[in-house]
């Protein structure tokens, strides 16, 4: 079988180089045509941390980086549950974050609704960020706790400059946690984040993110804070936003099990690399990478008659610091032979919509 | 006789505006070498029955009735010199948050070596080493990594020391307190492999922790599901997942997403833990309870068994009596 597919083509090898070398053109490129039918895309995205080092390697000239996204692309549809799942360290946030511009892109492009956003300036960022939201994992942390309810929830209304009339705020606002199940609206307005519990407080973090009707989100671990007998009922009502407003959701998460209910499509990153991604059902049925197959060999069941095979990989995620050349699982991989060690295998179609980087698939 | 026998035991805690029942009429039996998972929400009182079956409560926290009985002895009643020759000997703890357990400015060995020496007085130093060297082998650890301090450990590693020092009087019963679950789930499975492991080879009693179903589900024979500071469902884990009798057990079964089987829409309880300063009279789970009728609001149920002798419920849609 021939696998060819130009988009997910490397398209910069030296990939040891320095981080701002390599393809600075990107931005003259044509866009994909699969970019322009998407809502939000990721074209060879990389983002690489510089790493504080002591004053005698500095004079020597060798920055060191922690790759912690390194040249990712894929796209999310208008209306689409995309899943971006992995290890702690595997990048997952990160990306979520480089998506909405809220941390600088080291390379690679950034497509909103066709439009490359990568280099824009940051005053032109503001209108689009009515368009783009996001909800953290903590609703301890990401909510200001000398704010009312009403306040938080209006905030967005406000600096987007949406409407400057009180009552219509102050409707909006209510509408919004009426449709989050923060019920009665009229109860919470004036309340403060701390009387609240960890569920309620997660659904004003959502009702924040939905007030200014978003066309993308992107949420991060939004209910791993949270109890499982809480967590399905906030899940159920952001997923039913979401479907409602036809909104592109990332949802980023560690927990797999969780992902299979509610994503259409699917992303395994590894060590800053994507390395399977397709229609959820496909990828949790019938995983292809060696990494993806041991993550779901090693979830537990909640079912005591179930027999857990042997998880076949040892040790732990290496230091995105200094991680494994070549296929970046190769370490921990229970097939690696030595095409592993020495060429980074490409993210190709094993089966429609179903891609996966790693050589065994490939032979 | 089970190695540890727990009757009426309720723990609560001091506060301003009053106690804190945070664990009442706490009822379990553990025999030798089998596990029992203590299964709740955070808040439901899980941790504080682990910490009341070693005596090591926060100062506010105190046993009001009850007795912990360790082979025929009641715990409850003796004092903290008496008690210290238990823990470690004969009940020992893996605690919470693998990263943080561990003091950052000993090294490993030494710590491990800590918990020999108090437990062990007259051991040799090097009777000493080649026992904290051969515990962290068992633990999957190579013991040239004895010298390192907990930050040069991955996080999986620091949560192997740890059951390598609860391991390191030979206790008979281990307490483990959410055992992996900062941890990644390679790792983790990596963790509640090692655990099951030794319990096989060591014969060791255990009573585990945690809040997610699906990873008791694996490692115990005995399942207490714990809402609000009580054991409302308590019996063989097969028969709890198989026909769970308790609203709140049937809720959580629901909520909890499955890797197999197909997509589905996942069920939440609605509401929330009450507060355990003035929790619900009756049933403390009435006010979440989907069959709740008048009696949940005024009696409150006996954990009684329903059907067979191994499977009890704390419930009135069940006879009781």
């Amino acid at each position: 079988m021939k696998f060819s597919l130009k988009l997910f083509k490397r398209t910069n090898d030296k990939s040891n180089g320095t981080p701002l070398e390599g393809k600075k053109k990107s931005s003259d490129q044509e866009v994909p045509s699969e970019y322009q039918d998407a809502l939000v895309g990721a074209l060879g995205l990389k983002k690489y941390f510089a790493i504080k080092q002591g004053f005698l390697s500095s004079l020597a000239g060798t920055q060191a980086y922690v790759k912690a996204v390194d040249d990712i692309n894929f796209y999310v549809r208008k209306g689409e549950v995309f899943g971006l799942a992995g290890e702690s360290g595997s990048g997952k946030s990160t990306t979520g974050r480089l998506l909405l511009r809220l941390t600088d892109i080291t390379d690679g492009r950034v497509f909103f609704k066709g439009k490359d956003i990568s280099k824009i300036p940051a005053r032109q960022m503001k209108p689009l960020r009515r368009e783009m939201q996001i909800i953290f994992q903590d609703p301890y942390e990401s909510l200001d706790p000398r704010m009312t309810i009403k306040e938080i929830v209006a905030e967005p209304l406000r600096i987007q400059g949406l409407t400057k009339n009180e009552k219509e705020i102050e409707e909006r606002v209510k509408q919004i946690l009426s449709e989050v199940e923060v019920v009665p609206p009229e109860e919470f307005l004036h309340r403060f984040p701390h009387e609240l519990s960890g569920g309620q407080r997660q659904r004003v973090a959502v009702a924040r993110a939905f007030v200014v009707n978003p066309e993308f989100v992107v949420a991060d671990e939004p209910v791993s804070m949270l109890d499982v007998s809480i967590r399905a009922e906030v899940l159920n009502s952001m997923l039913e936003l979401v479907q409602k407003r036809q909104v592109s959701f990332i949802y980023i998460t560690h927990d797999l099990a969780l992902a299979k209910h509610i994503c259409d499509r699917l992303a395994i990153m590894y060590l800053g690399k994507i390395v399977e991604m397709g229609p959820t059902d496909q990828v949790i049925n019938n995983p292809l990478h060696p990494y993806t197959q041991a993550l779901i060999a090693a979830i537990p069941v909640p079912d005591p008659t179930h027999k857990r095979g042997n998880i076949p990989i040892s040790g732990e995620i290496p230091s995105p610091l200094n991680p494994p050349q070549a296929c970046r699982f190769h370490t921990r991989c229970p097939y690696a032979f030595s095409e592993c060690t020495t060429l980074e295998p490409p993210l190709v179609e094993a089966e429609p919509g179903h891609f996966v980087a790693c050589h065994m698939v490939r032979k | 006789m089970p190695v540890l026998e727990v009757e009426h035991l309720t723990t609560n805690y001091k506060t301003l505006r009053g106690w804190v029942k945070a664990c009442e009429d706490v009822n379990f039996q553990v025999e030798k070498g089998e596990a029992m998972g203590l299964v709740g929400e955070s808040g439901c009182g899980k941790t504080t029955v682990a910490l009341s079956l070693l005596k090591l409560l926060p100062s506010a926290g105190r046993i009001r009735k009850g007795k912990i009985l360790f082979n025929g002895n009641d715990l409850v009643k003796m004092n903290d010199n008496q008690i210290r020759k238990i823990r470690w000997k004969g009940i020992a703890i893996v605690f919470q948050g693998a990263m943080n357990a561990l003091n950052p400015v000993f090294k490993i060995s030494d710590q491990i070596n800590e918990a020999i020496k108090i437990h062990e007085p007259g051991v040799s130093r090097s009777a000493a080493r080649e026992r904290v060297e051969a515990l962290l082998e068992m633990v999957g650890i190579d013991k040239s990594r004895a010298d390192n301090y907990p930050h040069e450990f991955s996080g999986g590693m620091r949560q192997r020391a740890l059951i390598a020092m609860a391991l390191a009087a030979n206790p008979e019963v281990l307490v483990a307190d959410e055992p992996g679950t900062a941890l990644d789930v390679v790792v983790q499975a990596q963790i509640l492999k090692l655990l099951r492991e030794l319990k096989d080879k060591l014969n060791l009693s255990m009573v585990f922790i945690s809040h997610d179903l699906s990873i008791v589900a694996e490692t115990c024979e005995k399942l207490a599901i714990m809402y609000a500071g009580q054991i409302v469902e308590y019996g063989d884990t097969k028969s709890i997942f198989e026909k769970p009798l308790h609203p709140y057990t049937q809720g959580l079964l629901g909520a909890f997403p499955s890797i197999k089987g197909p997509r589905k829409k996942l069920i939440s309880i609605p509401g929330q833990p009450p507060d355990l300063l003035s929790p619900p009279v009756g049933c403390r789970f009435n006010p979440r309870c989907p069959y709740v009728m008048d009696i949940c609001k005024k009696e409150e149920p006996g954990l009684l068994p329903v059907d067979q002798q191994n499977h009890l419920v704390h419930c009135h849609l069940y006879p009781q009596h």
